[in-house]
């Protein structure tokens, strides 16, 4: 099984992108499982058909002890598993030991034994690793590989950058490796050179530019992935293309992560030249 | 047999003072070495030296020092009867911290609340960590509130709650409302600070703010005093309220030993503020000052001379001749006792040696009582205590406020429109400073240290080590932490925060009890006879038979 975590800026697209992806998989044949590391919740929506899901967190506080494993994982598109760590409401508590807490639990579940034949599991973060159980799902023995999802705009690269460093720290303890960045554009100005530049001087590589298309967009009104909503789209594609690329990846870096005067002197070399 | 004179015998001549701070030092990486030696002097009162003290300690150093939540709800509010204590935490802090510190209560009837052999925490759970805990609190508060119906109830942070930023303070000005009692909590994590120092200083701050001035009851008595900084281990307050009882002096409030919490509410109206450890309270006696208008200076009860000086202070303060006359009449009284046993007992103990690594005030205090038998304090320092605590109120100004002091609140307090009087006038207080009697004033620990001993602030294991191996005194004055460590060299250790199993230590009474116990411990041989199995010269096997065989 290869566990797989996604990263990336707020906003930037993680969550949509990887399901899109996982399911692109999963028509496949592939046997996926996502976790959710986010509080809100809301990383199996596309795949669920909606937010219907029990979290981790809110099922041990309710039941205790007793917790069985299909309580906290679902079944959703294309065969896929699915599980939302969950976490507190916003402003209490603290959502990274949520995160830690959850993982420990599908482990001591089995959630990823031998026996459910899993291909892949998807482990999709919340924003940046602002502390120690954001990064959890990259610590010795879960992970081994990471994709960072960014776009051309300033603050997606800096994040990207910024998670790199986070790598570097657990690539030295354990195994995790960069995969390589998925840009998911937002039509910036040579934005694909931009990323691609940018993977190559961390070391790694732009796995694929996935066009921006509002087709995205009616599908997630509609609770579904694009290729779920409707396989025949163009968009479809891109995310069959992804999922292929990351099948047939062979590259694994430890990232080299940018000074900030490298990283502001790429933008200005792209950004403004069109 | 081992050899036991050698192990019991003052070495003599003292080392070599200079020689001994440098073997302290030795084995120490060369930066280690270089903080450290700011936190060692060798005394000359000719030339007081600075000394680094409330820094913080060296990773990877066995220090003695304990965190801020000990230092507040431990030690300032801890002995308190009537206030019930909440910690907010899992279980481990609030249950390591009940009863340990032995201090002792006594209530004045049995319908009157007393809630020190209880334990009260939120016990919180890992569903608390992530989900937060206002709730578990909130809750616990009113469980508390129902089966007690207290007086007060604080609430006392540990370390995961200021990581997961639950709002104690919310929290007890809500449930203050809601159940009209007094509720106020103390964001005392246990990180915060260098040592239990802070929690000191932000349960001063604390009990100043919530407490200190509610009461409206008037006091009844001529000579009303406040003792702050006397904690009653070992029944040490009990011994210093039958002295100002026998004086004529009314004691409104003691913080924190056998206290409760009306007598804070209404410390306000005391005339006077007399401080024993000013390390851990002198922050309350300033702001009381400030607000209220009680001055205050510094006492020290602990040895028989100390005490009947501290009792004449409080007799000269008050300028009344009847009460002078009772104090004269009551020292006299204890003297007499006090000097039956000295004659006992000195020439017993006479030129022995002790040291001292204890606290932030006693590691100074307890130096009156060795001098009285005859025995000299040849190194001493404190756990936690700050520069002023060491040179005197005077370096004052001189002190580097470093960024783990200003991480805890400075409050600020002006006048009480209503409730400020001056006690004294600038005048009169002029005239008592120009007869040598001052306010306000601490003179520290060192200046009145020999020439040619050593202080030592926040000392190690290892410096412990060396140093009873150099000096080899005839008892060591610590904590539960050093107390084994010590005995297994063949040296004798006196706990000085629980005072083992003994006590009381304060006043006339509590003079002649330290006499005896000491006395005790340096002249019986028992951890000088102890020899661990490998150092015998036979064999260490076990041997043993069965039946016939």
């Amino acid at each position: 099984m290869r566990k797989i975590a996604i990263y990336g800026k707020g906003g930037i697209g993680k969550s949509t992108t990887t399901q899109n992806t996982v399911a692109a998989l999963a028509e496949m044949g592939r046997q996926v499982m996502v976790v959710g590391c986010d509080p809100k919740a809301d990383s199996t929506r596309l795949l669920m058909g909606g937010l219907v899901q029990k979290t981790v967190l809110d099922t041990l506080r309710d039941e205790g002890e007793d917790v069985e494993l299909d309580d906290i994982c679902k079944t959703g598109y294309g065969n896929t598993r699915c599980t939302e760590s969950g976490g507190p409401e916003p402003g209490v508590g603290c959502a990274g030991r949520g995160i830690i807490t959850s993982i420990n639990m599908l482990e001591q579940l089995g959630a990823y034994d031998e026996s459910r034949k899993l291909d892949y599991t998807f482990y999709d973060v919340l924003g940046d690793v602002v502390c120690g159980g954001f990064a959890m799902p990259i610590r010795e023995g879960k992970a081994q590989e990471i994709y960072i999802v960014c776009s051309g705009e300033m603050m997606a690269m800096y994040a990207a950058n910024n998670i790199c460093k986070g790598i570097v720290k657990f690539a030295q303890a354990g195994g995790v490796r960069l995969g390589g960045l998925i840009c998911n554009s937002r039509n910036c100005d040579n934005e694909r050179e931009m990323i691609e530049e940018l993977a190559r001087k961390i070391g790694t590589q732009m796995i694929h530019f996935v066009p921006r298309d509002n087709d995205v967009q009616r599908a997630e009104i509609n609770r579904k992935t694009v290729i779920e909503w409707n396989p025949e789209c163009p968009q479809a594609d891109e995310y069959r293309t992804l999922a292929r690329n990351i099948e047939n990846n062979k590259m694994f870096v430890v990232p080299k992560p940018l000074a900030i005067e490298e990283l502001e002197a790429l933008l200005m070399a792209f950004g403004l030249a069109a | 047999m081992p050899d036991t004179d050698n192990l019991i015998k003052t070495v003599t001549p003292l080392p070599d003072p200079e020689a001994a701070k440098e073997a302290l030092l030795k084995s120490y990486p060369t930066k280690v070495a270089r903080k450290r030696t700011k936190h060692m002097v060798v005394n000359d009162p000719a030339t007081l030296s600075a000394i680094q003290a409330n820094a913080r300690t060296i990773p990877g150093i066995i220090t003695q020092r304990g965190c801020s939540y000990a230092g507040c709800k431990g030690v300032v509010l801890g002995p308190t009867r009537d206030i019930i204590n909440i910690t907010h935490g899992p279980i481990g802090c609030g249950y390591y911290s009940w009863l340990t510190r032995r201090n002792q209560t006594r209530t004045e009837s049995d319908a009157e609340h007393n809630y020190i052999p209880y334990c009260f925490s939120t016990d919180m759970q890992e569903q608390e960590i992530v989900f937060g805990g206002e709730k578990k609190l909130e809750a616990a508060i009113q469980e508390a509130y129902d089966l007690f119906h207290p007086k007060a109830i604080a609430v006392f942070a540990t370390c995961p709650v200021g990581l997961i930023g639950d709002d104690i303070h919310q929290v007890s000005k809500r449930m203050k409302e809601k159940l009209g009692i007094n509720v106020f909590a103390f964001s005392c994590e246990g990180y915060r600070g260098v040592s239990q120092s802070a929690g000191h200083h932000i349960a001063n701050n604390q009990l100043f703010k919530h407490v200190i001035g509610r009461g409206t009851t008037p006091v009844e008595g001529k000579f009303r005093i406040n003792l702050l900084g006397e904690y009653n281990i070992g029944g040490d307050a009990f011994v210093l309220e039958d002295l100002f009882e026998r004086c004529g002096i009314t004691l409104v409030s003691t913080f924190s030993g056998n206290s409760t919490v009306d007598g804070f509410e209404r410390a306000h109206m005391a005339d006077l503020n007399c401080v024993m450890c000013h390390r851990s309270i002198n922050y309350v006696a300033d702001m009381i000052e400030k607000k209220y208008g009680i001055p205050w200076f510094k006492v020290n009860f602990i040895g028989a001379n100390s005490s009947a000086k501290s009792l004449r202070r409080i007799a000269q303060y008050f300028e009344n001749d009847e009460l002078t006359a009772r104090t004269e009449q009551v020292i006299a009284e204890e003297n007499e006792k006090v000097a039956a046993a000295q004659s006992r007992i000195r020439p017993r103990c006479e030129g022995k040696t002790a040291m001292l690594f204890v606290g932030g005030s006693r590691a100074h205090h307890y130096q009156d009582l060795f001098k009285e038998i005859g025995m000299k304090t040849v190194a001493a320092g404190y756990e936690f205590a700050h520069r002023d605590d060491y040179e005197g109120r005077r370096v004052l100004p001189d002190i580097k406020v470093d960024a783990d002091s200003r991480n805890i609140e400075e409050v600020t307090v002006e006048q009480d429109a209503e409730l400020y009087n001056p006690r004294k006038s600038a005048d009169e207080i002029a005239a008592y400073e120009a007869r040598e009697f001052h306010f306000n004033d601490y003179d520290g620990m060192m200046p009145e240290m020999e020439e040619g001993t050593l202080s030592i602030d926040d000392i190690s294991h290892h410096e412990t080590e060396r140093l009873i191996e150099m000096y080899r005194p005839a008892v060591f004055c610590a904590g539960i932490k050093e107390k084994y460590a010590v005995q297994k060299m063949g040296v004798p250790c006196k706990q000085l925060h629980s005072y083992d199993y003994g006590g009381p230590y304060a006043g006339f009474q509590g003079a002649i009890n330290f006499y005896e116990d000491i006395d005790r411990m340096v002249n019986a041989r028992a951890w000088a006879f102890i020899d661990p199995p490998w150092k015998t010269r036979t064999s260490p096997k076990l041997t043993a038979s069965y039946g016939d065989q």
